[in-house]
């Protein structure tokens, strides 16, 4: 265990949010924002604060699928794969992303941390299929050379 | 802050007027579509350039204003998503398409200073230009009610929203109406939930007001999971006090003082154009205690989903709320008897709710005019896939798919044939061309196999692989299976497995009554709907493209030729010339052959990965 962990942005979470267990769901939310993954210190620490068992906290982190245990990349791209972007040939747009990063279904960020990619249901931007996502920001009607391009500017923003 | 009825009458007259001196408006769509397509420079450059040419013009709704101006406004999702951005014209209520920062000057200088109409900025369509926004045939055919602020106010703005009359059917609720009022003209009404049950929401609310609890709550669903669905996120980004509002009046009807919006987490926007609606709300204290000095107090609270699809079924929603993992439970008990922190609890959709202000200020009656009798109304679709206009629509319940299709849609894209029509995400089912009649709403889709869901449309051509649009929905369902109950965690495993082994050509004499039967008990036995409806796409796929399912397992072939393992990947003999780069890039040596000598595939080894044809500099290799 990391000693060393400083817990002040945590806390400044939970009271932003309020320390009850309801909250948890909204407070990992926080801690995943800031950190881009859950680290693993702040579990007992969690527990402590608002009562609640490490396992009861556990059980819903890697229950949703946003919650990420492993740390992720500076740029995380999800990769609608909803219906409208499957039938709008969304699968070669993650192909290619994935060979030009070197990266695979079993492996999504990588080593350098900079990029994570990874797929989504849908994003709800149906209209203009198939779209990407970086860290939240949409990039409709994409297609694979689009891709290569975006990761290319992207690279430079590192 | 608004302390009594006089005091709300009074802000909506104020802000009537001050919109009213806003001879000249310019909506720029912010929907998310238009949003990522640049709308948001665009707005910025239009006021930029107002003000540059001393246009006196204005972003917020002022108080009280000093003379005319040019309203500039964020307005809700247009729906027309593939022609963004987007921006409407008042008060000629022109549209104009594809928007460049290029074009803002002349936005500007010749419509906004000039009056004149840009044609080369409208939307045009078998040579015709249509210069009004309602003109256009994927409007012209739709009744926009839940969605008609969308596209046409301000978004961020409540002042706005009062402008227009907002909020006027909480103040008839609270000053004219019981609560027992309200329950009953919501259930005269014949109001069906949205979210894709159809349970009428009237015997919902009185459920829930009969329980004897002191503490209850209002609920809405907007959890909008199915993949090719977006309307409530619409309606939350475009129309937030319209939904809020009608939160309200649930609670005023049922007896309820707190209500959570659980949103899912990929609509950051829809989260903090809510959570900014709510604020003002607070602010004018429509929400918080005694509102309006009647004594009912109401408050909301915004909570984002982590990304699980089933939170989308009532009691894994309220768990999640709860921060619980996201599981649905058996039932009985009920939502309603039983729902958030074990309270009683009214649970809706988004489009539910933003029915409710309409029907309490029209009434019932009114409502009932549009629609079929056992489900009025209108319903909002998305309309995506192989469609020539895709986009967010609202039509009559009971309008014929061939009018969604081709008279709203536009018809196929590229001229290709229509196939099938995916309606309600994963958990419905597929029309065909036999169903163009058939008219949409709650019970003849049901009879039909299918599922209005939440109101998703995914148009598929003939280009489409049913048989892989049944793997694609499996693979969704399999991955969004909670777990808790055997038949849908080991159940949707064995189909997938099975839909997986038939598009790679390993499909074997029986898996079709397989999958059926494992439909069949999956439907029968799983604890949620998520569960009982996973095979849905499969039954009906089957039901109506079995052929396609028997070329692929007999025969080995794909008929759309879209199945990747399926290809036949060929050289042309005539065509070769024998320069070996194809042999250089298969990854598995298959090609093989003498230098000016046509090359030959061994079809044992190929892979089917496609590189000798992209490799290929004479066009010789093909896929058959």
């Amino acid at each position: 265990m990391n000693q060393t962990f400083d817990f002040t942005v945590v806390d400044g979470i939970i009271d932003g949010l309020g320390r009850k267990p309801s909250a948890i769901i909204a407070i990992l939310q926080g801690i995943q924002e800031h950190y881009r993954y859950l680290p693993r210190e702040v579990f007992p620490y969690l527990a402590g604060e608002l009562g609640i068992s490490e396992a009861r906290i556990y059980s819903s982190a890697t229950f949703y699928e946003n919650f990420s245990l492993e740390p992720k990349g500076k740029f995380v791209i999800k990769v609608c794969d909803g219906t409208a972007c499957h039938v709008r040939k969304s699968i070669p747009i993650l192909e290619r992303l994935r060979k030009d990063l070197g990266l695979s279904d079993k492996k999504a960020t990588t080593e350098d941390l900079s990029f994570t990619v990874e797929t989504v249901s849908c994003l709800g931007a149906c209209g203009l299929a198939p779209v990407i996502t970086v860290n939240d920001k949409v990039y409709p009607a994409m297609t694979p050379d689009k891709a290569t391009e975006l990761l290319k500017a992207l690279k430079e923003e590192l | 802050m608004l302390k009594t009825r006089d005091d709300l009458i009074n802000v909506r007259s104020v802000y009537g007027k001050s919109l009213g001196l806003q001879t000249k408006k310019i909506l720029v769509c912010a929907g998310t579509g238009c949003v990522s397509s640049g709308a948001l420079e665009i707005f910025d450059r239009l006021t930029e350039i107002l003000k540059e040419k001393k246009v006196i013009c204005s972003v917020t709704l002022e108080k009280e204003p000093h003379g005319t101006s040019v309203g500039m406004k964020k307005s809700g999702c247009h729906g027309f998503c593939e022609m963004g951005p987007l921006i409407r014209i008042e008060p000629q209520g022109w549209l104009y398409t594809r928007i460049q920062l290029a074009d803002c000057e002349e936005i500007v200088e010749r419509t906004i200073i000039a009056g004149e109409h840009m044609e080369r900025l409208a939307y045009q369509k078998d040579g015709k230009v249509y210069k009004k926004q309602d003109d256009i045939p994927f409007y012209k055919k739709q009744t926009r009610t839940v969605l008609d602020h969308c596209g046409q106010i301000d978004a961020t703005s409540i002042n706005e929203y009062f402008a227009i009359g907002g909020y006027a059917a909480l103040e008839k609720a609270l000053f004219e109406m019981s609560p027992d009022d309200i329950v009953d003209e919501i259930s005269e009404s014949n109001l069906r939930g949205r979210g894709g049950g159809g349970f009428p929401t009237g015997r919902k609310w009185s459920q829930v007001k009969r329980q004897k609890e002191a503490k209850k709550y209002v609920v809405c669903n907007g959890d909008e999971g199915d993949p090719g669905a977006f309307m409530d996120r619409s309606i939350m980004e475009g129309d937030p006090h319209r939904m809020l509002e009608g939160m309200m009046i649930a609670g005023l009807a049922c007896g309820a003082s707190e209500g959570y919006i659980y949103v899912r987490a990929e609509y950051p926007m829809a989260v903090s154009r809510l959570k900014a609606a709510i604020e003002q709300a607070t602010q004018y204290g429509l929400l918080g205690d005694n509102i309006l000095g009647t004594g009912f107090s109401f408050r909301l609270h915004i909570n984002r989903g982590a990304g699980a699809f089933v939170c989308g079924e009532g009691s894994a929603l309220t768990a999640s709320i709860e921060g619980k993992r996201g599981m649905p439970r058996v039932k009985p008990p009920r939502t309603v008897e039983q729902g958030l922190f074990d309270k009683p609890t009214v649970l809706n959709n988004v489009e539910t709710y933003a029915n409710v202000p309409l029907i309490i200020t029209n009434g019932a009656a009114w409502y009932k005019q549009v629609g079929p009798e056992n489900s009025p109304g209108t319903k909002a679709f998305a309309l995506t896939g192989n469609i020539e206009n895709t986009g967010l629509i609202e039509v009559p319940m009971g309008t014929a798919l061939k009018e969604i299709i081709f008279d709203v849609g536009g018809g196929m894209r590229d001229g290709r044939k229509f196939k099938a029509v995916q309606i309600g995400g994963p958990s419905g089912g597929c029309l065909t061309k036999e169903h163009m009649d058939l008219p949409l709403d709650f019970d003849s889709l049901k009879k039909a196999g299918a599922m209005i869901g939440s109101g998703g449309l995914v148009v598929m051509d003939e280009n489409t692989c049913m048989v892989e649009v049944a793997r694609f929905f499996m693979n969704f369902t399999q991955n969004e299976s909670c777990g808790k109950c055997v038949p849908c965690r080991e159940g949707t495993k064995r189909m997938l497995a099975i839909l997986e082994r038939i598009v790679e050509g390993k499909g074997e004499e029986g898996d079709i009554d397989l999958l059926l039967e494992l439909a069949d008990t999956i439907s029968s036995t799983a604890l949620c709907g998520l569960g009982k409806s996973a095979a849905f796409p499969v039954v009906s796929t089957i039901k109506y493209f079995r052929d396609e399912y028997e070329a692929h397992i007999f025969e080995k072939r794909c008929p759309t030729g879209n199945c990747q393992k399926l290809k036949v990947i060929e050289i042309e003999a005539a065509l070769c010339k024998g320069c070996s780069k194809c042999s250089r890039v298969c990854p598995v040596n298959a090609i093989t052959g003498k230098v000016k000598e046509p090359f030959i595939i061994d079809q044992a080894k190929c892979i089917k990965c496609g590189a000798c044809i992209t490799a290929c500099p004479f066009q010789a290799i093909m896929e058959k």
